[in-house]
């Protein structure tokens, strides 16, 4: 894209207009109207997503895939539409694909266990990174230990991009799975998610690709990637919590065994033997969450309507943005400098611990996120027990960075 | 800066952050415990020197923000000297103080220079930073190795 058109899109997008969608966004927090900037953890809903939820208990609550009645009919209608709407937002070849779980954690456990225990043997090697949401990292410990296989790690540089180079040594005949993240919660790093997975392939591993701080910032195409797993959150997406993805190729999840036993994943039961039912179904057990589904197709519809080239667009100007304002201030060092990235910007400010950071900015209205965010091992790359960390959604301006900035110089006069 | 900040931040808290007390380890130490606070990395050390029921010495170590790392250091000034008995209640004094159970401004000012912390009963998730020092020397008191606040 030139930069030409990049400045077309951008001058076309207006926040505040997005903003009216997004009740929780209009309050005060301790008398000062929020500066809601902790959208890498959960991102806000917009109330068409809300609404849709509303819509389905109001009106058409009933189970799904077993009724013949009329409000079953619906209800089944409307979850699998937001399937199909899943299945073309990845760009993913089949909607029988797309596998409603939790959320990534539980995709990603799903594959670690079902895929995991089949194909994983004793001696056999799984790769992940050093910048993995620690999701990304038990469930693979986990099956190391059930099985006696071996978990690698490509290391980071200090800039917070992977080592391609070592990550290359690492591949052998005994790699069997790649696991990584496509856009880092931490560091806000996107890696070359394309390249890490053909790579994988010329030793024949099979790559899972964890999405959760993706599909929001960015166009996100499976089939391009070329990748054999995808995961991401609803939540993360303007959706609703409780509700995530597993995409998988078709031949895979063909002969992974079901991941739980239960009602709906069945075709039929006697005490002799049970066949289980098709993809994806062999996958969901019992009742799932209906609701949250056909939310997180609306969800989608949003962003789409928006135009998630847009969002992406105005979100890495933002983000430039945030560095131009608040990198200036001294005390403030940036965590992730890598050349590749957008919308989270983790720092240090002295040595003043993150959690008083935390409870000042939010003092003054402004809400991000202090801790380790669950990636310990990029903590202790860094040499951090924690750090705060600013992450932008669709709906922050310039002016929420400019009070992010404003509550970090307070914090400052405070510890001065 | 205003009133709830400045109840939280207080000038002796600011001071024993930036130069705790006791700041060291005790070795060897007749009593030590470790302490963690897993939800944001606040990781401490407490060690003490017991010699007939009388806390003769008593130290910490380790990091964490503000309000823990004074906690720790005011929690060493305010026990050297007391016997066990004595810490056991001003370990329940203090816990009740911070979790807004204590409430008898005689009791909370009877506690000198501990009532600084009383603030942090308004911020309940900070509640933990403060007493996390106090469950951990409590801890080492009734010889528990490793005590977590989650």
């Amino acid at each position: 894209m030139t930069e030409e058109i990049n400045r077309a899109a951008y001058s076309h997008f207006d926040p505040e207009l997005f903003r009216k969608d997004f009740p929780v966004l209009h309050q005060n927090i301790h008398g000062k109207p929020l500066v809601y900037l902790d959208n890498a953890a959960t991102t806000q809903k917009p109330q068409v997503v809300i609404d849709t939820i509303a819509e389905y208990y109001k009106g058409y609550n009933s189970n799904i895939h077993r009724g013949v009645h009329q409000l079953s009919q619906k209800a089944t209608d409307e979850y699998e539409k937001a399937r199909v709407k899943i299945q073309k937002f990845l760009n993913a070849p089949k909607s029988r694909e797309i596998v409603l779980l939790r959320g990534t954690t539980e995709a990603i456990n799903l594959v670690a266990s079902s895929y995991g225990r089949k194909f994983i043997k004793s001696g056999d090697e799984i790769i992940i990174s050093e910048m993995e949401h620690h999701s990304n990292i038990v469930p693979w410990q986990m099956l190391c230990e059930q099985t006696g296989a071996v978990l690698k790690v490509i290391p980071m540089n200090d800039l917070g991009e992977l080592r391609m180079d070592e990550y290359k040594k690492l591949l052998t005949e005994k790699t069997k799975i790649v696991s990584v993240v496509h856009a880092s919660n931490t560091l806000g790093t996107e890696n070359p998610v394309e390249e890490i997975t053909r790579l994988a392939h010329t030793v024949g591993a099979k790559v899972l690709i964890d999405g959760a701080q993706a599909v929001q910032h960015f166009k996100v195409d499976v089939q391009a990637i070329g990748c054999d797993f995808y995961a991401f959150s609803g939540h993360k997406l303007y959706g609703p919590t409780g509700i995530g993805v597993l995409w998988g190729r078709e031949e895979l999840l063909e002969v992974m065994p079901p991941y739980q036993g239960g009602g709906d994943m069945i075709l039929s039961v006697t005490f002799d033997k049970t066949v289980y039912n098709e993809i994806p179904y062999k996958f969901e057990a019992g009742t799932p969450n209906i609701a949250d589904t056909i939310a997180l197709g609306t969800a989608i519809d949003y962003i789409e309507s928006i135009g998630i080239d847009q969002i992406s667009t105005y979100e890495s100007e933002l983000y430039l943005y945030a560095e131009e304002t608040i990198l200036p201030i001294d005390e403030v060092t940036l965590i992730g400098c890598a050349e590749k990235k957008g919308s989270v910007f983790s720092f240090k400010l002295k040595d003043v611990h993150p959690h008083d950071v935390g409870t000042i900015m939010d003092m003054e209205g402004v809400a991000i996120r202090t801790g380790h965010m669950c990636t310990q091992p990029v903590m202790k790359h860094f040499g951090v027990p924690a750090l705060s960390r600013i992450s932008i959604g669709l709906y922050n301006t310039k002016a929420d960075i400019d009070r992010a900035a404003e509550g970090i110089k307070k914090v400052l006069e405070v510890f001065a | 800066m205003n009133e709830e900040l400045k109840e939280i931040y207080q000038q002796v808290i600011l001071d024993h952050n930036k130069s705790p007390r006791n700041f060291r380890k005790i070795d060897p130490s007749t009593h030590s415990s470790e302490g963690l606070n897993p939800l944001c990395g606040d990781h401490v050390f407490i060690y003490l020197d017991i010699q007939d029921g009388v806390i003769a010495d008593i130290s910490f170590d380790g990091n964490g923000c503000a309000i823990s790392k004074s906690s720790a250091s005011i929690m060493t000034a305010e026990l050297k000297g007391k016997t066990v008995e004595e810490a056991e209640i001003i370990f329940n004094q203090f816990h009740d103080m911070v979790t807004g159970k204590l409430t008898d401004e005689e009791e909370i000012e009877n506690l000198g220079k501990l009532s600084v912390f009383q603030g942090v009963r308004d911020f309940p998730v900070r509640v933990k930073c403060a007493s996390l020092a106090w469950h951990t020397m409590h801890a080492a008191l009734h010889s528990e190795t490793v005590v977590t606040t989650e």
